[in-house]
């Protein structure tokens, strides 16, 4: 079980209130990321889930219980941190048994949980180092083996991979979407990072200044984002907005279409521009295109290889049912 | 051969620093030496002259030597533990959020400000003093009969006057430490179901050991030779009650006038308190690795 509901919790830091408001609904065993720029209250909204602060008004309910006032440990949840948090003069079997230490469980059974959690994560070689001795992913991967042998109702995990390099983060995303493959209980997962949103969450929660932008599935969110702020902070390179006599073409206050979603050719098509930059990766070739009454450059994304370089004249068609429109309030126009 | 030369140059450049050091610490040492092979009596000056080993039976031997010994440690640990407990309490109390907090701080570190005479003068003659002093008033008030600590457990109480000079010193090295424990590791211990009791014990204790151990080392360094405490207020009595092994060497030599004699004891004491830093570095000297 690990069914949470947020109902009207609202946290304020003295004066300044951080999460108006807020409504959510986590299934059981869903795999939920809230993701939104840096300060804008995930780190905040998962610690009012794990009880580490007290929301200023509202209720939070797991598996249909009333937690608000529930203490942390009592919640049957686990938490790993962006820091990993782990105990430094314990040695990596101690850190992981902790938890079950506190609760008073009989030696025998917290081997035997110990030797199960670092068989699954890879760490029976290490059982005896010092968190200091490990690397970065060593250490990532202790701090989810005391989570797991706790076996809580939800895992919440703020930013964890934040601290590892470009490669170790690719891997550890991928055990982490295993090891809810395997385990099926739900996860609270917090990032920056909307690609690790796209390939991790069943649902995706967009934050923004502690209000919910929206829910939905990456898809849902790719396809339908409810506004231009979705629009824009989900997907790869980010959308392209325009305006003016671009929109008004539309019936639309603003117009955004994907870099994906722009084919590119050297006679012919929509609207006409010059490339600024030209980026060629092998694979794809993104070209930085300036044009007329825009102000930042248009982002187009081709696969393979074309020939076009700095100051080259581009004609750019965007593909007719994958433009999205605006109103003047942001919200997208059916 | 950049860094030969400028090694080289480097030495040149502390030699200096070093040789005046050396001498500062050389000359007063073999004069020590010297004078604890001597028979010399500042009473009948001119008339020194070599004794062999004679100075050092005479001190090892003294009776007062033990009761000396045996103060200096019971002065050294009671007032380590003393201010470790009392620190880490201290430490933990104003490491909580509170209103006025940094005026509180300060005035934690004041009494460390306080001249150790001027602190056991305030101790003995406001505090400890049988017919004026606060505690005996407070005596009086519960209608008891005042205790006069200072012939009655003149050590304890010479203890309880250093431990509050030196209890601010471990208060603020500990708050130090434990501000600097990093505040998701308490979080994840109180979410792996870690009661206040378990984090300070498991997370908290560990986290200071190092700055115990600080704390420890330097305050053993100037617990040995606690002086001024003793001259103003007991005067090492009743009899030897309060007299460690620096005060000792002081009467030796300058009440009995027997420079000789308190050489000698000078030179124990030094070797003591080498024994002393040895059985620390070794006991507890691995925390302040890595
Ligand atoms: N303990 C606190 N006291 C005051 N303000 C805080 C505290 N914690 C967070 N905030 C504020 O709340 C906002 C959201 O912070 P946070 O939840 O950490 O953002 P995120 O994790 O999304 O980057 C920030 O503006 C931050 O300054
Ligand atoms: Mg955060």
């Amino acid at each position: 079980m690990g069914q949470i509901t947020l109902n009207q919790i609202t946290k304020s830091f003295g004066d300044v209130q951080v999460i108006p408001p807020l409504d959510l609904q986590i299934d059981d065993g869903e795999f939920v990321v809230f993701v939104g720029p840096s300060g804008c209250g995930k780190s905040t909204l998962l610690r009012l889930i794990a009880g580490l602060e007290d929301v200023s008004s509202g209720d939070i309910n797991i598996d249909g219980r009333n937690a608000t006032e529930v203490p942390p440990a009592k919640r049957g949840l686990a938490m790993v941190f962006q820091s990993y948090a782990l105990y430094p003069h314990m040695s990596v079997r101690k850190n992981i048994a902790f938890p079950l230490r506190m609760a008073g469980i009989d030696k025998a059974a917290q081997d035997a949980k110990v030797a199960a959690a670092a068989k699954v994560l890879n760490l029976t070689d290490y059982l005896d180092r010092r968190p200091g001795q490990l690397s970065g992913g060593q250490r990532q991967r202790v701090a989810i083996g005391r989570a797991i042998v706790r076996e809580p109702a939800a895992f919440l995990f703020d930013e964890p991979l934040s601290n590892l390099d470009a490669a170790l983060r690719v891997n550890m995303r991928l055990e982490i979407s295993e090891l809810h493959q395997s385990l099926k209980t739900t996860m609270i997962y917090v990032t920056h990072d909307q690609v690790e949103a796209m390939t991790m969450a069943d649902k995706i929660v967009v934050l923004h200044a502690g209000r919910i932008e929206q829910v939905g599935s990456p898809l849902e969110l790719y396809h339908t984002p409810r506004n231009k702020f979705v629009a824009g902070f989900i997907g790869s390179p980010k959308m392209n907005f325009l305006s003016g006599r671009f929109a008004t073409e539309f019936d639309a206050a603003t117009i955004g279409v994907r870099p994906e979603h722009l084919t590119v050719s050297h006679s012919d098509g929509k609207w006409v521009g010059k490339v600024a930059v030209s980026e060629h990766l092998g694979s794809d070739t993104f070209l930085y295109v300036d044009m007329d009454g825009v102000d930042e450059p248009v982002t187009v994304r081709s696969t393979g290889e074309i020939g076009f370089r700095h100051g080259d004249t581009v004609h750019l068609t965007p593909t007719a049912d994958k433009i999205h429109r605006f109103d003047n309030q942001d919200l997208r126009i059916a | 051969m950049a860094t030969q030369h400028s090694r080289a140059a480097a030495r040149l450049m502390i030699s200096p620093a070093v040789l005046l050091l050396l001498g500062w610490m050389i000359i007063p040492l073999s004069m020590t030496l010297y004078f604890s092979f001597l028979r010399y009596n500042l009473l009948i000056p001119g008339m020194e002259e070599w004794t062999g080993w004679t100075n050092y039976e005479f001190f090892l031997t003294d009776p007062a030597f033990f009761a000396a010994l045996t103060n200096t440690l019971l002065l050294v640990g009671g007032v380590l533990l003393i201010t470790i407990i009392g620190g880490v309490l201290l430490a933990l109390l104003l490491d909580q959020p509170f209103w006025g907090q940094g005026i509180v701080r300060i005035l934690v570190i004041a009494p460390f400000f306080v001249m150790p005479t001027v602190s056991a003068l305030v101790w003995k003659n406001m505090f400890m003093n049988p017919v004026n002093g606060l505690f005996a008033y407070f005596a009086k008030f519960l209608g008891l009969q005042p205790f006069d600590f200072l012939s009655h457990a003149p050590l304890f109480s010479i203890i309880l006057i250093v431990a509050w000079q030196w209890l601010p010193f471990a208060t603020l090295i500990l708050l130090t430490a434990l501000q600097s424990l990093d505040s998701e590791q308490l979080e994840a211990a109180e979410m792996d179901g870690a009661n206040f009791l378990n984090r300070f014990v498991f997370i908290m204790v560990p986290h200071l050991a190092r700055s115990i151990t600080v704390v420890i080392l330097i305050q053993t360094i100037f617990l040995l030779s606690v002086f001024a405490e003793i001259l103003v207020t007991t005067n090492g009595g009743p009899g030897y009650a309060s007299t460690n092994l620096t005060y000792l060497i002081y009467a030796q030599s300058l009440l009995q006038f027997d420079v000789g004699g308190g050489s000698a004891g000078g030179v124990v004491a030094i070797i003591l308190a080498n024994i002393v830093a040895i059985f620390l570095m070794r006991m507890i000297g691995k925390n302040l690795e890595a």
